[in-house]
């Protein structure tokens, strides 16, 4: 029960491609925990994992146990309340083609809030940590499409937050937006570290050391190591971890 | 972080209401999404047993045949060869439909003959050398010939293409072969037209680039690039037509002069599978060999449709996985 | 050879010769192209001509008179709107939710490869055929007799497999990201298509249903031995005008009526028998020309 989230030998494969192959790691809670590794290491899969989006995926396969909450989340029956407890960001932003309003009320009504001052201030309080707020506050019914890209982003954040989750996780967030927003949601995540678990993939190793408390490193569907993030920088287990964050990899 | 659970918003809200029975009421509509989505392969085996079914009993015999007594089986035999097709005759009636086969078969490679090099060449037009607003009307305009009814097609080939035939042949009537043959052509070009544009589409744009970095001109592209990449699809394109032209009942039935005979001449009328089935069904009596006999019609048509329809969708997806090596 | 030396650009013979076969292709494509098109125009311009004598309000708005050869085509046009609207209703929502099925449940395995067989299959099997089963399963077996229900059950079972694959086509331009963040925040299947994927794909499915109305109202062999009739009685003003026939009842239409006065009544005027294949190309061309207008709005408002 210390842990947020906990991987027990966890394998994953899609058809004959093996995605993750017998990871064992504890995120502790309220702490950010950094991913980072080259591309194909298993990042993505990693997430998607945790709330059983796997499952969309019709020839993936999960062996293994994955603790949420202390809870095997292959044993929970209703797996929208557990999706509703792990928000997730992805590298594109997606505005849906609805309001500004809709698009972030859009899970609270799903669970079944339907009180406009409810769902107003819930909407305020999403895009006010996600800093969107400022910007939209006087044109909430626009299209969430229609915004900018940095701006769609922060949306996404905002929806992600919007079903108060355990925890956030955030895919390469920054890939499609500029250096000033990505600098304002890192601002954000170090808030909102208080009330949530943050796990933060990032393809920008520095990025990882500037925020997380705790970095693993992936490659080739394997964890290679992870600890505190300062030993990982500085004295790594491995020559591979080193090559890696010192930028010699590959 | 329980505070999401849905006791907290207070009062009665009638969209919540409304959320909560759709929600309640999903796994319902799952699985009528799931019934609906088997109902094409249910309608094709509903088609295929309810004719095959009231075309049974030509087959297995009558009990109450014309013959007091005796039991009245079709021939089979006389059935698939005989020119003959007298259903009506009182004293022996002869259900041949082998004219009837061959009336189909010469409207429809008729029809083939004229619509497969217009219907190319409009889509080599239309694909390849049509830009801009004239190409937006041209497909316009041949997606409404393919909108035009059946009976509409059929009426144009009685009342305009009639007698400028007899005017043009000197034939004393210009319900025939070549009648229908037109009107057929003209129907099946939009199908030919689109599905062929759409094989020559799918010719990816590197193939054209190849094709000019190596000096070709537009023809020679088209010629020798082109159509053979394009080939699987143009062959199905073709096939498509032919299914339409087997298919098609009322603009022939009202084009071809409906007379039973075993044609000599692209001038002769003739009568079709469809068209029999159309004019005679109507007044055949439920029970009797006649009506059941049409049903078999029915089945044979049905059969030639399937194999068509199934070739030409698996060398249409024979062009797809080619396209994805 | 000279001459190459001073320009190495210049065409040569065979380059020109090339050239001028292009255009000589180029040309008589395009020349089949509207040997194509300009007989169409052509015959509907003649059909209006033909049928200008008759071509008035009271042509559409009256039933015919006096063995057809007065009145108007009020009966079998009424016919026909209600054989379209009973079919729509039978097969648009199965046809519907057929699609939604293929897009969005159906994985990549046999039994969606046997359903889009089947699909393909369905819309090749001949129109008189799907008569014979209208005859066979709806009159007969079902035992509705000849009427507009069995009528418009056979239509519908016609028009299916072009709804299916038009809903197919409109579910998958909606792009696959929004349904993966629904997904994301905790939304069901249906949850997730009831509020992203079919509120963005609604025009297109509507799209590929109008151009349905069209050839359902067309077709003529379905409905010869399921529940057409030459002439009904159908009065002449009021409520029993607009809505004239039941479910159980005959009726006429207009495909029907068009073969019927042009093969097999006499002495029906020419403009009549024009006026009503006139009528009904304006028709097509009516719900056609809508189709595109609707397509061309909803690429303006794109909503990404």
């Amino acid at each position: 029960m210390n842990y947020q989230v906990e991987f027990q030998d966890v394998n994953v494969s899609y058809g004959s491609d093996i995605a993750l192959q017998n990871i064992n790691l504890q995120i502790p809670k309220n702490e950010i925990f950094g991913i980072i590794g080259p591309a194909n290491a298993g990042k993505t899969t990693f997430l998607k994992a945790i709330n059983r989006t796997l499952e969309f995926i019709h020839n993936a396969k999960t062996k293994g146990d994955i603790l949420f909450n202390g809870t095997n989340v292959r044993s929970i029956r209703n797996v929208y309340e557990l999706r509703r407890k792990v928000g997730v960001v992805f590298p594109l932003p997606v505005g849906l083609p609805m309001s500004i309003f809709e698009n972030v009320a859009y899970a609270p009504r799903r669970s079944g809030i339907h009180d406009k001052y409810e769902l107003e201030e819930l909407v305020q309080r999403c895009l006010q940590q996600a800093m969107l707020w400022d910007e939209v506050k006087d044109r909430l019914h626009m299209l969430g499409t229609k915004l900018s890209g940095g701006q769609q982003q922060r949306l996404t954040i905002a929806r992600a937050l919007s079903h108060s989750p355990d925890v956030l996780c955030l895919d390469e967030f920054s890939i499609a937006i500029d250096p000033v927003t990505t600098m304002k949601i890192e601002d954000v995540l170090s808030e909102l570290k208080d009330e949530m678990t943050i796990i933060l993939v990032t393809n920008l190793v520095q990025q990882a050391r500037r925020l997380a408390d705790q970095t693993a490193f992936f490659n080739k569907s394997e964890l290679v190591e992870y600890g505190p993030t300062e030993k990982l920088f500085t004295s790594p287990d491995n020559q591979l971890t080193y090559d890696y964050v010192t930028g010699d990899f590959g | 972080m329980s505070e999401s659970s849905p006791t907290t918003s207070q009062g009665f809200s009638l969209r919540r209401g409304i959320e909560k029975v759709i929600d309640f009421t999903e796994p319902a509509v799952v699985g009528l999404i799931h019934l609906c989505g088997w109902s094409a392969i249910i309608f094709v085996m509903a088609i295929f047993f309810f004719v095959f079914k009231e075309s049974l009993p030509a087959i297995t015999g009558l009990e109450e045949g014309a013959i007091q007594g005796e039991v009245e089986q079709l021939d089979l035999v006389e059935f698939t060869t005989s020119p003959k097709w007298i259903p009506e005759s009182a004293k022996k009636p002869t259900f041949g439909i082998l004219a009837l086969m061959v009336g189909t078969l010469s409207v429809t490679i008729l029809s083939m003959v004229i619509a497969v090099p217009l219907g190319l060449g409009a889509a080599v037009y239309v694909s390849e050398f049509a830009r801009g607003k004239p190409r937006e009307i041209l497909k316009v305009l041949i997606e409404l010939l393919a909108a035009i009814p059946s009976v509409v097609w059929g009426f144009i080939g009685l009342v305009v293409l009639n007698p400028m035939l007899v005017d043009m042949t000197g034939e004393p009537v210009g319900l025939n072969i070549l009648n229908a043959g037109i009107v057929l052509a003209l129907m099946s070009v939009p199908i030919i037209v689109s599905v062929s544009e759409d094989a020559l589409r799918a010719v990816p744009d590197s193939f054209r680039e190849a094709g000019i970095a190596l000096g070709a001109n537009r023809w020679e592209m088209v010629y020798k690039v082109l159509f053979p990449a394009a080939k699987n699809g143009l062959l199905a394109a073709v096939l498509l037509g032919i299914g339409r032209g087997i298919g098609e009942t009322m603009a022939v039935l009202m084009c071809t002069g409906h007379s039973v005979m075993m044609p000599t001449s692209i001038f002769d009328p003739v009568r079709t599978l469809t068209a029999t089935i159309a004019a005679e069904l109507g007044e055949a009596v439920r029970g009797d060999m006649h009506y059941h006999t049409l049903f078999l019609i029915g089945v044979v048509l049905f059969v030639f449709a399937f194999i068509i329809n199934l070739t030409a969708d698996l060398i249409v997806k024979g062009i797809k996985v080619q396209g994805n090596e | 050879m000279s001459n190459e030396l001073k320009n190495p650009f210049a065409a040569t013979n065979q380059e020109r010769q090339a050239r001028k076969k292009e255009k000589l292709i180029q040309l008589s494509t395009q020349f089949i192209t509207w040997l194509l098109v300009i007989p169409v125009v052509a015959i509907i311009i003649f059909l209006v001509y033909k049928s200008w004598p008759a071509l008035s309000v009271e042509f559409v708005t009256e039933n015919p008179k006096v063995r057809m050869t007065a009145g108007g085509i009020w009966a079998p046009l009424i016919g026909t709107f209600f054989l379209v609207l009973v079919s729509l209703l039978i097969a648009a929502p199965i046809g519907i939710l057929a699609g939604v099925y293929l897009n969005e449940f159906a994985r990549d395995n046999w039994l969606t490869r046997f359903i889009n067989l089947a699909v393909v299959n369905l819309a090749g099997v001949p129109s008189i055929v799907h008569g014979l089963f209208g005859l066979g399963a709806f009159v007969y077996f079902l035992g509705m007799d000849r009427c507009l229900l069995a009528a418009s059950c056979t239509v519908a079972v016609m028009t299916l497999p072009v709804i299916i694959t038009s809903t197919k086509e409109a579910l998958a331009s909606v792009p696959m990201s929004f349904r993966v963040a629904c997904w994301n925040m905790g939304a069901t299947k249906w949850q997730t298509i009831r509020t992203i994927v079919l509120p963005n794909s609604i025009s297109g499915i509507l799209t590929g249903v109008i151009l349905q109305v069209a050839r359902a109202a067309g077709e003529t062999a379905p409905i010869l031995f399921t529940g057409a009739m030459i002439s009904s009685r159908v009065a002449d003003s009021g409520w029993d005008a607009w809505v004239p026939y039941g479910l159980e009842d005959r009726f006429m239409a207009l495909s029907y009526h068009l073969y019927i006065i042009s093969t097999q009544w006499q002495n029906v005027p020419e403009s009549f028998k024009f006026g009503t294949a006139a009528v009904m190309i304006g028709l097509v061309i009516a719900v056609n020309s809508i189709s595109i207008g609707f397509r061309i709005y909803l690429r303006s408002r794109k909503k990404w």
